[in-house]
């Protein structure tokens, strides 16, 4: 083992020394457009997955004036819909499935799976485990190129004549299959195709990247026990990547050969457009098992790196050391592994076997242990610490309280019975988005602004972090609290007005309550663009360790320099959680101090 | 030009709140402090927000409550839906416990434990005693969810008693036909390639159990107290029959057929009778009424149906494909089936014949 290390240590220094002589003389191109450094690549990440986010938020809030307000005129919506899929200002219905669909296929893929993970994966993996760079940083970069052209794609089916993919972000055929279906499954939906194909390769070039990096280039004294739980977070969903998006694009490409090749693996039995198609003895439920293989690992994807960056940001600012470390890593493990094997929870009403079924609710209920352990653990650490109340703890706390609420009402849909009456209504909107979407957000502005010095050496400014905390917060809860009441009310989601049925009148005022909320939320986020980009240039400058964190990342020097560390990597001796321990003259003990005679590691003292 | 001046309007705003910004950091550093670092009157602020969002929550969820649960949707109107609204009460009492103890000690640790210059937290790395008590707790509790869930599952997706009425929900973009099996309470075979502008559903009029097969539209109407089981086939695309009022539901897929069966228990007079249903009713035409009044027509009070609606996206118009569903008592039931005529007569069926051999040796 060591000399393995010893073997790190002198490449890197190598290659270290190598770079130094042509420090001056490097190429904005390969600094800053096709750079291999992961820093560099981290804030690439970063910075689009900010501006597609933008873009999916301005496309919620389209169709929420349509939900709210249906068939009002709104000058707003002719200005960014044009003539066309915004006729006198009323948003055309083929056009909010389209928005709906691409809101969420960017929200879910380019934001929170590619944005999340791209970013501080690629940021703190070799920072925190005290490596150089990414084992491959020729792939680091084909990774986020890919992911740049894949959002590309995306966003330039709304400048093709029959518009975007429409058909929902789980995309199920023969809706998308067959372009006589509607305008959103002719070339639209090729481009989605393209666009997700490609955003696969970028997930599995990245995630083999992390792998590597994390099982190889620890640092000496770096055990997988004294890794900090966003480490152990990258690792797991880089695992649950490599493992599940090769299905999805097994799925997509079937998808492709249907629709351009003429073959059935999702087609039987059809009569559209007037005529009877040829395709017999497919079945798209062989795509939605497909789909969803990916798919419920993807949630996790999603909710994983979210959660670790909230165990350190917790542990940070609480002046505690994470409580149940072990128990923490053996929960996102056991979620991880749980989470291939419940993937037919969202099938109970496809005529799958009723047993079947079954067993999908016992393995689904399951993941509700592990997830209990983590809350258990997060509020406990908070438990007589010393908290500093920074725009990160905010968000970390906001967290918490979202991953809690959204994840128990998951309980009454993992039960298939009561999923009979509340499959596709509302009430599984509230639920994915509290649990999944806005944790995972407030998990990413929160991993923004705690490391917003390490990504551009400055800070953003605390006082809008604290509004935009407080606005997003609120809004969100304002947003979604009330749609479990629409989907116990019967409200199907997708519909681009409820009208059409007398009996959802009476819940038109919800929809406007949500709205309102909505817009309020969009509001506070032009708060947080502001400062986001403000500060880049202009925040004050940050020090070395301003939240007096334990972690290898702040140890580095402020600047940003290839390798990492200007000399020597650093040595590990202990575990990165020693806060306010006995003893020690200051609350916090960085991980490369060694450990004094008789002291124990890893929560002993 | 409008656009034009939106845009100047955009970068002034930004301009504007930039300098702000750079006004209150350089006034912030005159007075010495640092902008970024954290102060104990920061944590104080924000420890007091916390217990301030703890109280606001926990009204905001009485409200929401008390506000939106009078608009559920009414008692459940079969026998299995009775069984899904207990186990669902059931269920949700669990949750608010578990939502109103986690998210107490969260906020109020959050506005206990602020921090302070002269404080030190407690290093408390693990307890395992602790860890095992939430981790067997959680376990025990969803035991009991896991096993209430799989009872009432299993009793609802049990085979269909052989006498309930069989009728076949078919869906296509973007309307509901229903068959009703007729008589022999078999339905006939059918074939997609046999489809056409007389023949919607592409009945086979070869097939003996056919014959006296009837297709309706719009409105169907169903016998209270007896289970119906339904059969349902799509043209197209996947649509998903949505029966709210009888907490019923199920896909229906291009290339299989899909099964759910059903007892309704109350009927549709009956259920117009309930205090809770007049009650949301009345909000409804109040609502209707006001509407129309501002666009200028008149408008005819609607009365409470049931409704079968589409819940898997399926195209453009997937918001408005709809079909009312009458619950009857038997004997006005077997009168509405008896006014409607099969699909095949003699003369059609015998066209029919033709044209499958003429496809036949095609």
């Amino acid at each position: 083992m060591s000399d393995n290390h010893g073997h790190h240590e002198s490449l890197a220094h190598e290659s270290h020394g190598h770079h130094d002589e042509h420090h001056h003389e490097e190429h904005w191109v390969s600094k800053y457009v096709f750079s291999m450094d992961h820093k560099t690549i981290s804030r690439q990440f970063l910075i689009t997955a900010v501006i597609m986010a933008f873009l999916a938020m301005m496309m919620s809030f389209i169709f929420r004036l349509q939900l709210a307000w249906p068939g009002e005129h709104f000058a707003i919506i002719n200005f960014i819909m044009g003539d066309k899929w915004g006729k006198d200002g009323v948003l055309d219905p083929g056009m909010y499935m389209a928005l709906v669909t691409i809101h969420g296929t960017i929200m879910v893929f380019m934001v929170l799976t590619g944005g999340l993970s791209g970013t501080f994966s690629n940021l703190l993996i070799p920072y925190q485990i005290g490596a150089r760079d990414m084992a491959s940083g020729f792939l680091n970069m084909l990774s986020y190129w890919f992911f740049f052209l894949s959002s590309v794609i995306m966003i330039s089916a709304f400048f093709i004549e029959t518009g975007p993919a429409s058909g929902g972000w789980t995309v199920y055929p023969p809706l998308s299959a067959l372009p006589q279906a509607m305008d959103g499954s002719r070339l639209g939906m090729t481009f989605w195709l393209v666009s997700m194909s490609l955003f696969i390769v970028s997930s599995l070039l990245g995630g083999l990247n992390y792998i590597v990096t994390i099982v190889n280039l620890r640092t000496k004294g770096m055990s997988m026990t004294r890794l900090p739980l966003t480490i152990w977070a990258f690792l797991v969903t880089a695992i649950l990547g490599v493992l599940s998006f090769p299905v999805l694009l097994s799925a997509a490409l079937l998808l492709i050969f249907d629709r351009s090749f003429g073959t059935s693996f999702y087609l039987s039995d059809i009569y559209i457009g007037g005529q009877a198609l040829e395709q017999t003895g497919g079945s798209p439920i062989l795509f939605e098992h497909l789909f969803w293989f990916l798919g419920h690992p993807e949630v996790y994807i999603i909710i994983l790196p979210a959660l670790g960056i909230t165990s350190e940001i917790i542990s940070v600012n609480s002046r505690k050391p994470i409580f149940g470390y072990r128990a923490m890593i053996g929960s996102i493990m056991a979620i991880g592994f749980l989470s291939f094997i419940v993937w037919g929870h969202h099938m109970f009403l496809t005529g799958m076997n009723p047993f079947l079924g079954s067993v999908f609710v016992f393995t689904t209920l399951l993941i509700a242990i592990p997830s209990a352990v983590k809350a258990f653990n997060y509020i406990t650490t908070l438990w007589k610490g010393n908290i500093q109340y920074t725009p990160a703890m905010l968000f970390a706390i906001g967290l918490v309280s979202t991953f809690i609420s959204g994840g128990l009402t998951g309980i009454i849909l993992a039960d298939s019975a009561l999923d009979i009456n509340v499959h596709d209504t509302y009430f599984v909107v509230a639920h994915f988005h509290i649990v999944m979407g806005v944790s995972a957000i407030l998990g990413m502005c929160a991993g923004v602004y705690h490391w917003y010095p390490k990504l551009f050496l400055r800070h953003m400014n605390k006082k809008l972090g604290y509004i935009h905390f407080w606005g997003t917060f609120i809004s969100a809860y304002g947003v979604f609290f009330p749609m479990h009441f629409l989907g116990l009310a019967g409200v199907p989601r997708r519909y681009y007005s409820n009208s059409a049925f007398p009996m959802f009148d009476n819940l038109v005022n919800i929809n406007i309550f949500i709205t309102c909320f909505a817009i309020l939320a969009a509001l506070v986020q032009v708060v947080f663009l502001f400062n986001f980009f403000y500060s880049m240039f202009r925040g004050p400058k940050s020090v070395q360790n301003p939240w007096n964190a334990n972690t290898l990342e702040w140890t580095t020097p402020m600047a940003h320099t290839h390798g990492n560390w200007p000399g020597a990597l650093p040595v590990v001796h202990r575990w990165p959680y020693d806060y306010s321990k006995p003893g020690k003259d200051f609350d916090f003990v960085q991980q490369t101090v060694p450990l004094a005679e008789g002291e124990l590691d890893g929560g002993g003292h | 030009m409008i656009k034009f001046l939106v845009y100047i309007a955009i970068i002034l705003t930004a301009l504007a709140i930039g300098y702000l910004v750079r006004i209150l950091e350089l006034s912030a550093s005159l007075k010495g402090a640092k902008p970024e670092v954290v102060t104990d009157k920061d944590n104080k602020t924000q420890a007091k927000l916390m217990l301030l969002f703890l109280f606001a929550f926990f009204a905001f969820t009485t409200w929401n409550l008390i506000e939106f649960i009078p608009k559920m949707l009414p008692v459940a109107a079969s026998e299995h839906g009775v069984a899904i609204d207990f186990l669902f009460n059931f269920n949700m009492l669990i949750i608010f416990i578990v939502f109103a103890i986690t998210h107490f000690l969260l906020f109020y640790f959050a506005f206990k434990y602020y921090g302070r210059k002269d404080r030190v937290a407690t290093f408390l790395a693990h307890d395992n005693k602790l860890e095992m008590i939430w981790t067997v707790i959680p376990a025990i509790v969803l035991a009991v969810i896991i096993i209430f869930g799989l009872r009432t599952w299993n009793k609802i997706t049990s085979d269909p008693n052989p006498a309930s009425t069989l009728v076949e929900i078919y869906g296509k973009q973007f309307d509901w036909t229903a068959r009703f099996a007729g008589t022999d309470n078999k339905l006939g075979k059918s074939n997609y390639r046999l489809i056409s502008s007389t023949n919607d559903l592409g009945l086979d009029s070869t097939s003996a159990e056919g014959m006296d097969d009837i297709l309706v539209k719009n409105e169907i109407h169903l016998p209270v107290n007896k289970e119906v089981a339904f059969n349902f086939r799509s043209r197209d695309v996947i649509h998903s029959a949505y029966f709210p009022h009888f907490r019923a539901q199920m896909n229906i897929v291009p290339g299989m057929t899909t099964m759910f069966h059903f007892t309704p228990t109350i009927t549709t007079a009956e259920m117009r009778k309930n205090p809770d249903v007049i009650r949301q009713m009345k909000e409804i035409n109040a609502i209707r009424q006001e509407k129309a009044k501002k666009e200028g027509r008149t408008e005819t009070p609607v009365e409470f149906d049931y409704i079968l609606l589409c819940n898997k996206i399926c195209g453009v118009s997937h918001y408005n494909m709809q079909m009312t569903i009458v619950i009857d008592s038997e004997e006005d039931y077997k009168k509405w089936l008896s006014s409607k005529k099969p699909f095949f007569n003699k003369a059609t069926a015998s066209l029919e014949s033709k044209n499958i051999q003429i496809a036949e040796k095609k």
